[in-house]
């Protein structure tokens, strides 16, 4: 039994069925999925998500799925983690990280929209998905549609990390090299998504697969004990991710299951591609498209899907915009793994860095609650790190070997702990 | 003059169900208003109340987005590609 009503166009309000439809037909707007919010209130208390599984399945009913999930059933409720460290190395009292970097199956939130979408592709009867991706998104597809028993088309920009290619093509997909930006794989496959009738999950199936973005906020408003943070930093690709996470904090207020949210949206883009920011930065409506040019292969469009929702969500929250540069995206990595002890991609090198920057600046003041979204794994964008990093220590296998090499570098050995026994 | 022009799925009802049409212009504006000629009812479904074109639509000229040219105004020539694409996919 699910809450959908249908879907509806988010410009001009004309209603549609649930179907494999995600653009008005008459004004060209996004079309999203309603809910029966009524209904919702009257049978879905906060104890029944607090006594569902340990994934994102808990939040189901706020879901447009109708039949049974196909894949994905150990995605999200991934780590919330009061990060002590990284809060003493900036200056703050209460910071936070929600850790997609370890998402079940591909370490990334993008297995929270996959999931969705194929679970739906499923119900409309497609045998076939595919996406336009700049990594993350093409690595969740592949592997979540080998299990779902899709045949898959996967859509690259030619000049992908090797990581993000090698944990696709593992999955035995049809990987398309594009010779071109990630703005052009997405125009052609919005091309091939008319022709062919295959389920297109950022395309045709969008609706549903932007909705599993939600679970993202729904997780953060739980695990920091049914409240939402005073800020948060959140990456900004296509745009989807801060407003459905916006929507997750209004959707659960509305439910009665938090009180009324006072949460400032931060937008986080690299200095390379930040249409986002600049339109904020220039009180502007109109999202200009650029040409990318930033290490954060994963944020690297130029031209955002939902860049004007992106700007609203900001401005209504409250919140702000800031950049990274490529210089500052790697620190932060750095900064962060030394601190937390987590490996994130550039992406989360950029949310760091546009935290530390806002707090700086004192947009962020330094004693309220901040969460910062971490939303990839570093482990697929090794290229960013080449020469940015320490070098192992090679020595012969002796212990005079061992000690030599310090010696000779200056390093003084620490002694330990002398009363601990052997 | 005839510029090939790929029309999007949900206008493909005014257009006969066929997928590219030809159209002249010596500007995608003159473009658009050829079109409404041969297909009443897609200038407003491309445009807004004040002629602009709508926020959701981008227009590609020989797979070049028309922002980085010259908005409407772009120039057109014999031979030349244009392609309408709903704006809200991908990310």
């Amino acid at each position: 039994m699910s809450y959908i009503k249908g879907l509806k166009c988010r410009e001009c309000e004309r209603r549609y069925p649930k179907e494999a439809l995600y653009v008005c037909e008459y004004c060209f707007g996004p079309l999203e999925v309603e809910y029966d919010y009524e209904r919702l209130k009257k049978e879905v208390p906060r104890s029944k998500i607090e006594r569902g599984p340990k994934s994102l399945w808990r939040y189901r009913d706020f879901l447009p799925i109708d039949g049974e999930p196909v894949s994905g059933l150990s995605s999200g409720f991934t780590p919330f983690l009061r990060a002590e460290n990284l809060g003493r190395e900036l200056g703050v009292r209460e910071l936070y990280i929600k850790d997609d970097s370890v998402c079940h199956p591909t370490l990334s939130f993008k297995d929270r929209v996959v999931c969705v979408a194929l679970s739906k592709a499923k119900e409309f009867g497609f045998d076939t998905t595919a996406c336009a991706s700049t990594g993350n998104l093409a690595n969740s597809v592949a592997a979540q549609s080998a299990l779902a028993n899709f045949k898959r088309f996967i859509f690259i920009p030619a000049d992908l990390e090797l990581g993000k290619v090698v944990a696709s093509l593992v999955y035995h997909p049809t990987v398309v090299a594009v010779e071109g930006n990630y703005d052009e794989v997405n125009r052609l496959c919005t091309e091939i998504a008319g022709k062919y009738r295959w389920a297109f999950v950022n395309i045709n199936i969008r609706p549903y697969y932007a909705e599993g973005s939600k679970t993202y906020g729904f997780e953060i408003a739980e695990q920091l004990g049914w409240t939402t943070p005073k800020h948060i930093v959140v990456p900004i690709a296509g745009g989807s991710l801060i407003t459905k996470i916006w929507k997750s904090f209004k959707e659960f207020e509305k439910m009665g299951y938090i009180d009324t949210v006072e949460t400032k949206v931060h937008a986080a883009q690299a200095e390379g591609c930040c249409p986002v920011v600049t339109a904020l930065r220039e009180k502007s409506d109109i999202i200009k498209p650029v040409k990318p040019k930033t290490i954060a292969k994963s944020l690297a469009i130029g031209n955002p899907a939902d860049g004007f929702y992106a700007v609203k969500t900001v401005r209504d929250s409250g919140g702000s915009g800031e950049s990274a540069t490529d210089e500052e995206i790697v620190e932060a990595i750095k900064l962060l793994a030394r601190t937390e002890g987590i490996f994130t991609e550039t992406a989360g090198g950029v949310t760091v860095t546009v935290a530390k920057k806002l707090i700086e600046k004192g947009i962020i003041p330094k004693n309220e609650s901040i969460v910062i979204s971490i939303t990839g794994n570093g482990l697929k964008t090794q290229e960013a790190l080449e020469g940015k990093i320490g070098t192992p220590v090679k020595i012969k296998p002796s212990l005079s070997a061992f000690e030599e090499a310090f010696r000779e570098k200056g390093v003084p050995l620490p002694k330990g702990n002398a009363q601990l026994a052997r | 003059m005839s510029i090939k022009v790929r029309i999007p799925t949900p206008l493909q009802k005014l257009t006969q169900d066929k997928e590219e049409v030809s159209a002249s212009g010596k500007t995608v504006a003159e473009l658009v208003t050829d079109l409404e000629k041969s297909y009443p009812g897609i200038r407003a479904r491309l445009c807004d109340e004040q002629g602009k074109l709508r926020r959701f639509i981008n227009i590609y000229v020989n797979e070049e987005d028309i922002r980085f040219l010259k908005g409407e105004a772009t120039p057109l020539k014999e031979g030349d590609e244009v392609s309408i694409i709903p704006a809200i996919a991908g990310g």
